[in-house]
């Protein structure tokens, strides 16, 4: 079947079949890699996504559900060179070891912030409850969230 | 890669053409709404529909919490993140937050439904034994009309529910009557997993006395285990401790648990016991207005 997404602003279109698995269609289709494949059981978060803002497991969601719908990546965080407080707070507070898990972080806590700008420390952990870091630093991205927070709210005092 | 075996995908776009559907594909097709059972099962080919009819596009019809009746209605196609932020559920029927914290993660519950959780009919789901506590009753409708089944009927066996293959679960219906108290207690390994036991208490207390009570445990037996037991013992007795450690024994006595590696029987037992103390006591407490 023809499935055409919004992917970050962009429409891709692809022949593919309904099985199809919505963390495929973004990594193969335009090629946008970012978005990590991980357990393939939807528990771990790798391969979370926006979906009309929303944050979703990208394995456990077929790309012809998506249709209609916008979707967000990883790709979509950084505009003109200028990263987003969200990765900028990641690369801070060191927030990522191997960085497997990072994108699916990174979708999953700006969500957060879009939601809550102020979130404490257990809403941060309980956001991220659902994203598995192996690498045991959750620690340092709750850091790293609580950084992007702080650093949003003074811009936009600021403006 | 896990993937699905293929299948034929549809996208509804009513309640009356999803049934259309399931009766033109006469048996080999399966409604999907967030995917977070179905997908999954497809995946390990323990599930493999020949047709996928996807009714995401009918929440203006199937996606709604509402008070109606002398009942709260939900919608089948009502999200688990919604279940959790609803104020009407939780002022009447708290046991359902109770359990929406602690169901997979926030991830999974923007997309998994009440209406899916329930047709799932897994043993350790715990929003089966939520809606079996507080006595919910299901609307199905198929292309002949609507009925409305009680939770007993509508759990049939294991992955199996009241539900035909070209019927559909639109609404669960929730009773509104005073004096009502409800919690949801449960165990598990680590955070977002099954239960290794949980249980879901519902008391109707009236002038000092439970008019009425509910109470069903999840993961402790190949269905939703219903304490009718329990039920008869706490009707028409006053709140108490011992009364309460009473019900939870016969928990840990009708409850049917298998070892697995959440844990060995007379453990999962064990649990069964404290989860059914630990519900009846802060719904009583909550019906009473004071919180545990």
């Amino acid at each position: 079947m023809q499935v055409t997404l919004t992917i970050n602003g962009r429409e891709v279109s692809r022949d593919v079949e309904p099985r199809q698995l919505l963390v495929h269609f973004i990594r193969d289709t335009p090629g946008l890699t970012g978005t990590h494949w991980g357990c393939d059981t939807s528990n771990c978060g790798a391969c979370v996504v926006l979906m009309d803002g929303t944050p979703i497991k990208s394995c456990t969601t077929l790309a012809a559900m998506c249709v209609g719908h916008e979707i967000a990546t990883v790709e979509s965080l950084e505009v003109d060179g200028e990263l987003d407080p969200i990765q900028q707070g990641f690369h801070e507070m060191h927030a990522l070891h191997c960085g497997f898990c990072t994108p699916g972080m990174l979708m999953t806590t700006r969500a957060l912030l879009n939601e809550n700008p102020r979130p404490t420390d257990q809403e941060i952990r309980t956001a991220i409850s659902g994203a598995i870091c192996r690498c045991t630093g959750y620690q340092n991205i709750v850091a790293a969230v609580r950084w992007a927070a702080e650093h949003e709210a003074a811009f936009q005092q600021e403006i | 890669m896990q993937t699905p075996a293929p299948f034929q995908y549809e996208r509804a776009t009513s309640v009356d053409g999803a049934i259309a559907a399931l009766v033109a594909h006469d048996g080999d097709a399966r409604i999907i709404a967030g995917g977070h059972s179905l997908i999954p099962m497809m995946k390990l080919r323990l599930a493999s529909p020949e047709h996928l009819i996807d009714i995401n596009d009918l929440e203006h019809e199937l996606a709604y919490i509402a008070e109606r009746d002398g009942e709260i209605r939900i919608g089948a196609l009502t999200r688990h993140v919604d279940l959790l932020g609803s104020d009407l559920l939780a002022r009447h029927y708290p046991l359902f937050a109770d359990a929406e914290e602690v169901i997979a993660d926030p991830v999974v519950r923007n997309r998994g439904t009440i209406g899916g959780s329930l047709c799932q009919a897994d043993a350790a789901e715990d929003l089966s034994a939520v809606c079996a506590a507080v006595k919910a009753r299901v609307v199905i409708r198929g292309r002949d009309g609507e009925r409305t089944v009680s939770m007993e009927d509508f759990h049939v066996g294991p992955y199996q529910t009241a539900v035909g293959d070209d019927e559909i679960l639109t609404e669960v219906r929730l009773p509104l009557r005073s004096g009502a108290g409800s919690a949801h207690f449960k165990t598990e390994r680590r955070a977002g997993d099954w239960a290794i036991a949980a249980a879901s208490a519902a008391v109707w207390i009236e002038g000092g006395t439970i008019a009425d009570a509910g109470v069903a445990l999840s993961a402790v037996g190949t269905t939703t285990i219903h304490l009718a037991r329990a039920e008869e013992l706490l009707r028409g007795a006053a709140p108490s401790d011992e009364l309460f450690a009473q019900a939870a024994q016969i928990a840990s006595e009708d409850c049917s648990p298998s070892a697995d590696a959440r844990g060995p029987v007379d453990y999962k037992r064990h649990l069964a016991s404290v989860m059914t103390r630990r519900a009846l006591r802060r719904a009583s407490a909550r019906a009473l207005a004071m919180e545990a």
